[in-house]
């Protein structure tokens, strides 16, 4: 592209960008005339501009602007309307300078539309411009990227603008290269509305040859500064960054001897080293302003939009950091601040009528604080609604009830950073509160940073995102783990803890998870070699008898135990470096940890980038090269093993719990080429054995598991198992009792509802139903686990499952987690199970007639409780003789009292999964003897 | 950088004049000569204190140091599928840079610096290794061998690979 073309696009840009803020502050201060000044100039600069570079089109727009402002320069009143409509030939200037960008040419089209009102309002109309075609005009807002070569302050840019101001705007051009003069007094921002262009016209901003300029003498701050290009202060930047690195090998060198004569001077370089470093990270600072910049504009379209007034204001705009990452957290912010006006502040009558004053607040503040800027969106809006957002979360699968239940309401907030979860009741043209959240929290995290926030109802909420300064430099955490050094951004890092097996902070395990007890907390721990495999190659051709079959199964950590439990207390000594990404926070465990260290991080070769754990590798002092561990990466990888070590009451079944009607299914083969599924909630380990280990005695076959002998048998009798190799094999546990059931292939885990349409005469198997799209047999595991301990479900005699098939069963729950707990309970048992989630619904059934053998139901519910429930139930006569079975979570006696006086037959303690099924058999037969 | 330079000494000057010529850096990795193209190449090195990276191909032996840059080391014996070493003796490598990343190919020995004329490159031999085959530019004949020609693109170009986690 002509060099002339891109500048011109790039400052006017810029200057529009300017105008955008300085309008909205304008109609606010319609009498200030130094921001009318600055609009004006602005504008005329763009016009003189692309009259020069023959752009009618623009030219003529902008013509028709300048003279409305001109107008009101002139006193003319200044109007909402009038404003608007500058601001939709603002837009319409930005879409043909995209136009214009992409092609290189005017595209062709007329602005007779904005024109023409413009002149009717220059003229003194102002009802009589037709609003309709302005609202076409302006249907998106094209936004530019700053081109590469427009580091240089905005003031910079700004100040170009007003040297090619209305006396010389054929000058402009030609000065765009070399220095031009600047006046900076008209600039004057006013702070009231945004600081952002006050902060560096505070800044020394002119031109270097702007002292001959004898008619530019208001700039009283006439210092110096010049436009240097992008690349060129990357390229500076890169070569501190080496020189850094040199430094430190220099400096480690010159350690190792007693008396060196380099010590003076290499403490004076690596003085003057710190400094240029400094001063270098300096030119590639700017304002957080220039982020903020098209805030107003937004803010002030969305109210008019959305009938809403909003104040925003902005405090600590000069606060300075990295162009990089400034340029980084640009979009999330905007987002977050339309968020917040969207969906954030309640509409002007909702606050009136919360005793709210009507114009709703959005503040937006950036400060210092260590090594990072802490950026707060905060608005007095209603808050989040959590109730919704705790919906969505089980609708979408996030999070079980059970786990729900635990959760604070801060965690509970925090769903909203999660993708897919809109609170917004409808998805509104300005944001979908949740469809952008996820990619916000995202973005902030690439560059090092988090995000969190703070909701109260009815008081309004404010988002805290916390960025490094910069991310060409870090402090680093230098770690060892398996003779590997690695290094770990401190930014995540909160805290080390040393473990040792015989003090207060050892390595526990729960279930073969390793947690650290920290203050009265526990915290997961991942072990570093594991997750890098870094001993994985040893391990598995050792001897270890388990080895994952399945992760979804943590049987990974299973794997390892052995491993971990040898590790911990023979080495006895391990280091937890404790790490926080977002709301999780996880021990890292390593073998020793050395120094931080200031790394400079370098991308790593593309062919090892999609590794995700690390974010890129460095050279350290002694001159080696070693890995820089993501955080993010981390977290990611290790996540499902979290979710179980981080909750040490989650049972294996809540993994299980997905959709609504919809059942994890572990799919197998095992004999035939046809699939087998078996429910997931069933299956408490996924193992694969060495088949030498496998003992047969007494035609039984027989494994050492968990220093227990464990029976395994075969799905299909007739087909043997394995010779050789390993033999994958489903647990199942229950109490302190296994049995193994081998199969010849674990095919997949998936999620769908179990509808089993085929029943079947083969003992094991329930019958045949549709899994993803495949006829798939079902096992009935009952059959087996009674196969071995006939006792398993506590069933009477050996016939096993009573009468059970063809009985219907109501379950009334509200948990959507433990009705799927039970569904499968029942349903292998024989009973055809119906459920629904509340006393309403179930009523609801019984007035439409459907009769049922056995009820089940909870007893706290929403709205309608168990006891109610059952006095309602029994009140008519469809279900008055139906036993009702009572689930409560506390067996208390004066429960079991209550429940028996409003009409349970029976009593169940709700995890006392077999017990359910017991009395429940034992309801039916007796039903069915009385019968 | 400037090794390339300096090994262009023994040049084969009195071969066919008038057609195009290219000159190879001849290498050996096991018992084959393999010839690396000297534009592609920058320097030859002594791959020392080199950091193995956890879960990246086993193709990548590692990261080093090289004077101040990162240098990402390709074993070219694990790239052509040959067993590794049992010398014990130090291997090379042999510096490129492709798409402005710095990558050193680990080789067994590097050898004279041939110019030969392109014509008389040979295509590869339809019975070759797929592996080879995919990352061999011809077949160039010697008087007492055969040189493969490596293409140092497609060496580095993982691309369709899965990890091997």
């Amino acid at each position: 592209m002509d060099d002339l073309l891109s500048e011109f696009l790039t400052e006017t840009n810029e200057s529009l960008d300017v105008v955008d803020v300085e309008l909205v502050k304008f109609e606010q201060e319609p009498n200030n005339v130094k921001i009318l000044g600055n609009i004006f100039r602005l504008v005329h600069t763009v016009k003189g501009t692309c009259g020069f570079l023959g752009l009618p089109r623009l030219e003529a727009l902008a013509h028709a602007a300048e003279t409305l402002m001109g107008k009101y320069r002139d006193g003319q009143e200044v109007t909402g309307e009038g404003v608007t409509i500058i601001l939709h030939s603002i837009d319409r200037i930005k879409e043909i300078l995209a136009e214009l960008e992409a092609t290189e040419a005017e595209p062709e089209g007329a602005d007779a539309d904005l024109i023409d009102q413009l002149v009717v309002l220059s003229e003194g109309g102002g009802a009589a411009a037709p609003e309709a075609p302005v609202a076409e005009a302006a249907p998106a807002e094209p936004e530019r990227e700053l081109r590469p070569g427009e580091v240089s302050l905005e003031e910079l840019e700004r100040a170009f603008q007003e040297a090619a101001g209305p006396e010389d705007d054929d000058g402009a051009e030609a000065s765009v290269e070399e220095a031009a003069p600047v006046d900076v007094a008209p600039v004057e921002a006013t702070p009231a509305v945004a600081e952002a262009p006050k902060a560096p016209a505070a800044k020394p901003a002119a031109a270097a040859s702007s002292e001959d300029e004898g008619g530019k003498k208001e700039s009283s701050v006439a210092a110096q500064s010049i436009r240097v290009n992008v690349d060129t202060l990357e390229n500076l930047m890169t070569m501190v960054s080496e020189l850094v690195l040199t430094r430190n090998q220099l400096l480690e060198m010159v350690r190792r001897l007693d008396e060196s004569e380099f010590k003076v001077p290499l403490q004076r370089l690596s003085n003057v080293t710190a400094e240029l470093q400094e001063a270098v990270m300096k030119t590639r600072m700017q304002p957080i302003g220039n982020a903020w910049q098209k805030l107003p504009r937004i803010i002030r379209d969305l109210s008019n939009e959305l009938d809403k007034k909003i104040d925003l204001e902005m405090v600590g705009a000069d606060t300075e950091l990295d162009r990089q990452v400034l340029d980084l957290i640009k979009d999330p912010l905007t987002h977050m601040v339309r968020n917040s006006a969207d969906h954030g502040l309640e509409t002007t009558a909702d606050r009136l009528a919360a005793g709210k004053s009507e114009k709703g607040r959005i503040v937006l503040r950036a400060y210092h604080e260590g090594g990072h800027i802490i950026i707060e969106i905060e608005d007095d809006g209603r808050g989040l609604n959590l109730d919704k957002i705790r919906q969505k979360a089980v609708a979408n699968g996030l999070v079980t009830e059970g786990e729900l239940e635990k959760m604070t309401d801060q965690q509970v907030s925090r769903f909203i950073f999660h993708a897919g979860l809109s609170t917004a009741a409808e998805v509104t043209s300005v944001s979908g509160r949740g469809v952008g959240m996820d990619v916000v929290r995202t973005n902030i995290e690439l560059i090092g940073g988090s995000v969190d926030l703070r909701s109260v109802t009815g008081k309004g909420t404010t988002f805290t995102i916390k960025i490094p300064l910069t991310l060409a430099i870090v402090s680093a955490l230098i770690v060892e783990s398996a003779h590997e050094r690695f290094a770990i951004p401190q930014l995540a890092v909160v805290e080390l803890v040393r473990a040792k097996a015989d003090s207060e902070h050892r390595i526990e395990h729960i279930n073969k998870t390793p947690v650290l007890r920290l203050r009265n907390h526990l915290l997961p721990l991942v072990f570093m070699d594991d997750l890098l495999q870094l001993t994985r190659e040893n391990r598995r051709r050792g001897k270890g008898s388990e080895v994952c079959a399945d992760e979804a199964l943590e049987a990974e950590a299973a794997n390892s135990n052995a491993e971990r439990d040898r590790r911990t207390s023979e080495n006895e000594e391990a280091f937890i470096v404790v790490t926080r990404v977002g709301d999780q926070q996880f021990g890292i465990v390593v073998d020793s940890v050395f120094d931080t260290e200031e790394i400079v991080v370098k991308p790593a070769a593309s062919i090892l980038r999609e590794i995700a754990l690390f974010s890129g590798n460095t050279i350290l002092g002694d001159g080696s090269v070693i890995m820089i561990m993501d955080p993010n990466g981390v977290a990611q990888s290790i996540a499902g093993e979290l979710n179980e070590a981080g909750d040490a009451a989650k049972s294996q079944e809540e993994a299980s719990v997905v959709g609504e009607g919809e059942m994890s299914l572990l799919v197998f083969r095992a004999g035939t080429n046809e699939p087998k599924a078996v429910p997931l909630s069933l299956v408490t380990r996924l193992e694969e054995f060495d088949v030498e280990n496998i003992e047969h005695s007494n035609g039984q076959s027989l494994i050492q598991y968990r220093g227990r002998l464990m029976p395994i048998i075969n799905v299909v009798e007739s087909a043997p198992l394995k010779t050789e190799g390993r033999q994958p094999v489903l647990v199942f546990t229950e109490d302190d009792r296994s049995i193994g059931l081998a199969v010849d292939e674990i095919v997949d885990i998936v999620s769908d509802k179990l509808n089993v349409e085929l029943q079947s005469d083969t003992a094991g198997i329930m019958g045949s139903a549709i899994v993803k799209g495949k006829a798939t047999q079902v096992l009935d595991v009952g059959h087996y686990l009674t196969q071995v301990f006939e006792d398993w479900f506590r069933k009477e005699g050996p016939a096993g499952v009573p009468a059970a098939y063809g009985k219907k069963v109501l379950l009334v729950d509200d948990s959507s987690f433990f009705r799927a707990i039970v569904r499968p309970m029942l349903t292998m048992a024989g009973y055809e199970v119906q459920e629904v989630k509340n006393a309403t619904d179930a009523l609801a059934l019984r007035d439409e007639g459907v009769t049922f053998d056995v009820i089940i139901s909870d007893i706290e519910m929403p709205g309608m409780n168990g006891f109610e429930f059952v006095t309602e139930a029994k009140r008519h006569d469809t279900w008055r003789d139906v036993p009702i079975v009572a689930l409560s979570a506390h067996g208390t006696t004066a429960d079991l009292e209550r429940g028996r006086a409003a009409g349970f037959d029976d009593y169940v303690a709700k995890f006392d999964r077999e017990g359910l099924v017991q009395v429940v058999n034992e309801i039916v037969s007796c039903k069915g003897e009385a019968a | 950088m400037s090794t390339g330079e300096n090994l262009r000494t023994n040049v084969d000057v009195g071969h066919i004049v008038g057609s195009a010529m290219s000159e190879y850096i001849t290498v050996m990795i096991g018992d084959q000569t393999f010839g690396i193209s000297v534009p592609m190449v920058q320097d030859v090195f002594m791959p020392e204190s080199v950091t193995p990276v956890p879960m990246a191909m086993p193709e990548v032996a590692g990261v080093l140091n090289m004077r101040g840059r990162i240098v990402t080391a390709i074993d070219m014996r694990k790239r052509l599928g040959l067993p590794p070493r049992t010398d014990n003796r130090p291997g090379l490598a042999v510096g490129v840079e492709y798409r402005g990343e710095s990558y050193g190919l680990v080789i067994d020995n590097v050898g004279e610096v041939l110019r030969v004329a392109d014509d008389e490159l040979e295509r590869n031999p339809s019975n070759l290794d797929p592996r080879w085959r995919s990352i061999s530019m011809g077949v160039q004949q010697l008087e007492n061998s055969l040189m493969v020609i490596i293409d140092v693109k497609k060496v580095l170009d993982f691309q369709g690979r899965t990890m091997a986690a």
